[in-house]
């Protein structure tokens, strides 16, 4: 068993480094579809402001884009150096994933982004916007492969364990591939990803017009940002709300520990709108809106929703169970060809995981006691108050969005941007939103899945690689330090190319305007 | 899986082999980055000639450092075993590579956004960095596959590590990172003295001439420490290679000179060390003669017949244990279920040339010398 406090600090130095590479991915997965779309427009109407727009808000995407590669790479090495025991007991099925993404999106988007930085002057405008459109689709593309993967661990399908290997493998890939938990995750991240984008472009251009300056290119600029954001906005909300209902079916105690719901709502379950943990840590002072918990979670008016209180013992019923598979496991282990351990394994197995849950307070888990077993049980709570508020938090920042963007609509569609300094500056600050809300639903989802690492087959504590502690202290020293330093100059970089604003000339200027497919529109 | 149209020993031998492609693919690509951020401060002497070289590899180093990412994945996904017990057991080491791999993408972006010495003089050390670091520390965690690692694995096969960071720097472990940065140096030096001119490809000429020749002999050097000095591990229990892949049903022996037992039993295994030295060797000869695209090729060459030798020496293990040489991972016990490899293997089939396509093109846009006026044209030169 690997030392308690080097899993910790693993845990720590594993929820910093993916919280940190998260500031990127969703400005990079918004951005690159953004710049496309100027690009696009340039490339249609061949009016030189959109390709200075392009070349701005490029600049900036590239500086996030190297912060985010950078932290990347250290992400995906990460699983291998702390949690090598999780590497080999789910790489069969986990591994594939990210090396597809490596195979189908990162190389596009790597090998392309060189070219959208290096091409202007090489390429024919078409040919150039077709890299920017490939570049931005190996973005989007990386994101639905990593989250197949992380849907993997929420809800791990189409795989079963192999006493022969002691690991899981896959036994149906197109499970893996369709999971709903991934397809509902990526639409959501994605979606997120772009309100991101839509926001840090809708701000730097409030800012301009707020100082009156760029005044041409953060006006176009705004427009794209707002359409683009509203329907962002929609389908984060909307998309949600399909990951909420598919968290209800596989990770029951998520949404249990979300909405701080102790005890089985009884049909249809009231939505807790805010709440203030009493001092055995449940709710007091619940303002609740009836029914429209159970109408989201499970789209009926007549299922209950389970709580926490019930959950546990249910986890209980699993652990019990899963001693059995341990213990048929065992057998197998000294006697290969023991036939009625292994069909012993293969009717229990499914609850495998549960009993590993015991690893943490016995090695020797077929002998736990009932009081070692209802502990391991009450262990499958995740913390609740961070979940409770992280999710409100998301939700708010999520549905203000919408009423922002519809704002900006339709502002954009009167013409009218300019004629509010104080909706200009509220544009402005809304900046950091977007990584909050991105945030809080990381938390949600990653810390909402504890003391799993994947749902349900392998426990968080028991995935550790045996390192020392000073492993770790070195490792964390490495990132903290490291990481503090690439957000200061990576920050004051980017606001220094926005205090420069776009280039007013550039040598692109003497080069030919493309031909256009549409005439100049009169202004 | 006996319905798949591949049986587990063909699969798991593509799959040992498409592993040692990937490591090329990234040691040649790759590579070459590497081998220019470490010559950095040497060959280019002040700002404009530094941002020549940046610019040479700026536009292509991105999608070449896939190459790793990639065969990163392809570890994880092909052979977990061997990614569990190298990453966690070599960790101080991948510190090290991770610092280099961040420092590289915020240098080559950061590095020339600001126009003042001190900044740009700190960003280039960075870039340094980025490519020396990396190249020698790659050679050392080859060299220590030939020594093994101190790792064991338990029944539930989780693998526990007996070593430390300074462990890892033996003296065979460091000639055999000494090999990597020639070699990745040969590379870098060929790449610029074809696409640059004046006093940066001559100097470059100069450094890659060292380089090549230093390779030729570091390498002969190591590979006869290993086949004559070095004890080797062999199994000595009959091998499934159709088994599941747990190793703990095998028995191993450490024996001096069993690293050369592949050349005697297999003597067409010869080729990659032959291949490894004339390829060094050319590539002297064709910096010597002023043929560019020629050393890259023969310094390719040199790179592919390196890491060829290397696996095929230590072929069936991947990675022996020093310490329990019954935990050694090798070709037939580290690798994925057979399903995995075979739908791992139709997604490299399919994706494979498409990279290979469009990396083409990409390199064919950006074909040309770099000089400093062409610096002043693209808006977004580094």
């Amino acid at each position: 068993m690997t030392d308690p406090l080097v899993v910790e600090l693993s845990r720590l130095q594993f929820a910093a480094t993916a919280m940190y590479h998260f500031l990127f991915v969703p400005l990079t997965l918004g951005l690159s579809i953004l710049v496309a779309t100027m690009e696009s427009v340039y490339v249609m109407t061949g009016r030189a402001i959109w390709r200075k727009a392009t070349l701005f808000w490029g600049t900036l995407f590239g500086i996030n884009f190297a912060v985010g590669v950078s932290t990347g790479i250290v992400m995906e090495f990460q699983f291998g150096m702390n949690w090598s025991y999780y590497s080999h007991y789910v790489g069969d099925v986990f591994g594939a994933p990210l090396a597809i993404e490596g195979l189908m999106a990162f190389f596009l988007e790597a090998t392309f982004i060189g070219l959208f930085f290096f091409g202007w002057d090489r390429l024919r405008p078409v040919a150039h916007l077709t890299v920017t459109w490939l570049m931005a689709l190996g973005a989007n593309f990386s994101a639905l492969w990593i989250l197949i993967a992380n849907g993997w661990i929420q809800n791990p399908v189409g795989s079963a364990f192999n006493p022969d290997t002691m690991r899981m493998e896959v036994t149906d890939f197109m499970a893996v591939l369709f999971n709903p938990t991934a397809q509902a995750k990526f639409v959501h991240t994605v979606s997120a990803g772009y309100v991101t984008g839509a926001v840090f472009v809708l701000a730097i251009s409030a800012f301009y017009l707020l100082n009156e300056r760029h005044v041409e290119m953060a006006k176009r600029s705004m427009v794209v940002a707002a359409s683009f954001g509203l329907a962002a906005a929609l389908s984060v909300v909307v998309l949600g709300d399909e990951s909420g209902y598919v968290a209800t079916e596989h990770q029951k105690m998520k949404i249990a520990a979300m909405e701080a719901m102790y005890e089985t709502e009884p049909a249809p379950a009231a939505l807790t709108l805010f709440a203030i943990p009493g001092a055995d840590g449940r709710p007091t002072y619940e303002v609740k809106f009836p029914f429209i918990l159970g109408l989201i979670t499970t789209r009926s008016l007549d299922r209950d929703l389970p709580g926490i209180t019930e959950l546990t013992e249910i986890a209980a019923g699993r652990i019990a169970n899963g001693i059995n598979a341990y213990k048929a496991l065992e057998v197998i282990k000294q006697d290969k060809t023991n036939a009625a351990a292994r069909a012993e394994f293969a009717a229990t197995q499914a609850d495998l995981g549960y009993a590993l849950l015991l690893k943490k307070y016995r090695p020797d888990v077929e002998n736990a006691t009932g009081e070692e077993i209802a502990q391991a049980a009450l262990d499958t709570v995740p913390d609740v108050w961070p979940l409770f508020w992280s999710f409100r938090l998301m939700v708010g920042i999520g549905f203000f969005f919408i009423a922002f963007f519809g704002l900006w609509f339709w502002k954009a569609s009167r013409h009218t941007l300019t004629s509010s300094p104080l909706l200009l500056r509220i544009g402005l600050f809304t900046l950091p939103l977007p990584w909050l809300a991105a945030e809080a639903g990381w938390l949600i989802a990653e810390y909402g899945r504890q003391p799993w690492a994947v749902e349900g087959v392998l426990p968080t504590f028991y995935a550790a690689s045996g390192l020392h502690v000073w492993d770790l202290i070195i490792s964390l020293a490495f990132f903290v330090t490291v990481y503090t330093v690439l957000a200061i100059v990576m920050v004051w970089l980017m606001l220094r190319v926005v205090k420069h604003g776009p280039a007013e000339r550039t040598a692109l200027d003497n080069e030919p305007v493309p031909a256009t497919a549409f005439p100049e529109p009169a202004e | 899986m006996s319905a798949l149209p591949l049986d587990y020993e063909t699969l798991r031998l593509i799959w040992w082999a498409l592993l040692g492609t990937l490591l090329i693919g990234f040691a040649i690509m790759g590579g070459m980055d590497l081998g220019m951020g470490a010559l950095l401060p040497f060959v280019a002497r002040n700002d404009e000639e530094r941002r020549v070289i940046l610019n040479l590899s700026g536009p292509t180093w991105e999608g070449n450092q896939v190459w790793l990412v990639l065969g990163g994945g392809a570890i994880f996904a092909a052979w977990p075993a061997i990614y569990a017990a190298s990453f966690s057991g070599f960790y101080i080491a991948m510190i090290a590579i991770l610092l280099a791999l961040i420092l590289r993408p915020v240098g080559f972006k950061f590095r020339s956004k600001v126009d003042n010495p001190t900044w740009r003089s700190v960003w280039d050390w960075g870039l340094f960095i980025g490519g020396f670091v990396p190249s020698v520390v790659f050679g050392v965690a080859v060299g220590n596959l030939f020594l093994g690692a101190p790792f064991r694995l338990d029944d539930t096969l989780r693998v526990s590590y007996e070593g430390n960071f300074f462990g890892l720097l033996t003296p065979f472990a460091l000639l055999a990172g000494l090999v990597s940065l020639a070699m990745l140096l040969t590379q870098g030096a060929s790449v610029i003295a074809a696409r640059t001119q004046g006093e940066i490809a001559d100097r470059a000429r100069t450094y890659g001439r060292w380089a090549a020749l230093a390779t030729a002999v570091l390498f002969v050097l190591g590979g006869v420490i290993a086949l004559y000095v070095l004890s080797g591990y062999r199994i000595t229990s009959a091998i499934d290679v159709g088994g599941p892949s747990n190793p703990l049903g095998k028995t191993v022996v450490v024996e001096a000179g069993a690293w050369a037992s592949n050349y005697t039993t297999m003597p067409w295994t010869m080729a990659a060390p032959i291949v490894a030295v004339l390829g060094s060797l050319l590539a002297y000869v064709a910096l010597t003669i002023r043929a560019h695209v020629l050393a890259i090729l023969a310094s390719s060459l040199a790179i592919l017949g390196i890491i060829a030798t290397a696996g095929l020496s230590l072929y069936p293990f991947l990675m022996p244990s020093s310490i329990d040489p019954v935990s050694s991972l090798t070709v037939w016990d580290a690798s994925s279920s057979q399903l995995t490899l075979f739908i791992m293997l139709g997604v490299t089939l399919l994706f494979l040339p498409i990279i290979l396509l469009y990396t083409a093109w990409v390199f064919r846009v950006m074909r040309g010398p770099v000089t400093t006026a062409s610096l002043h044209r693209n808006p977004n030169a580094y």
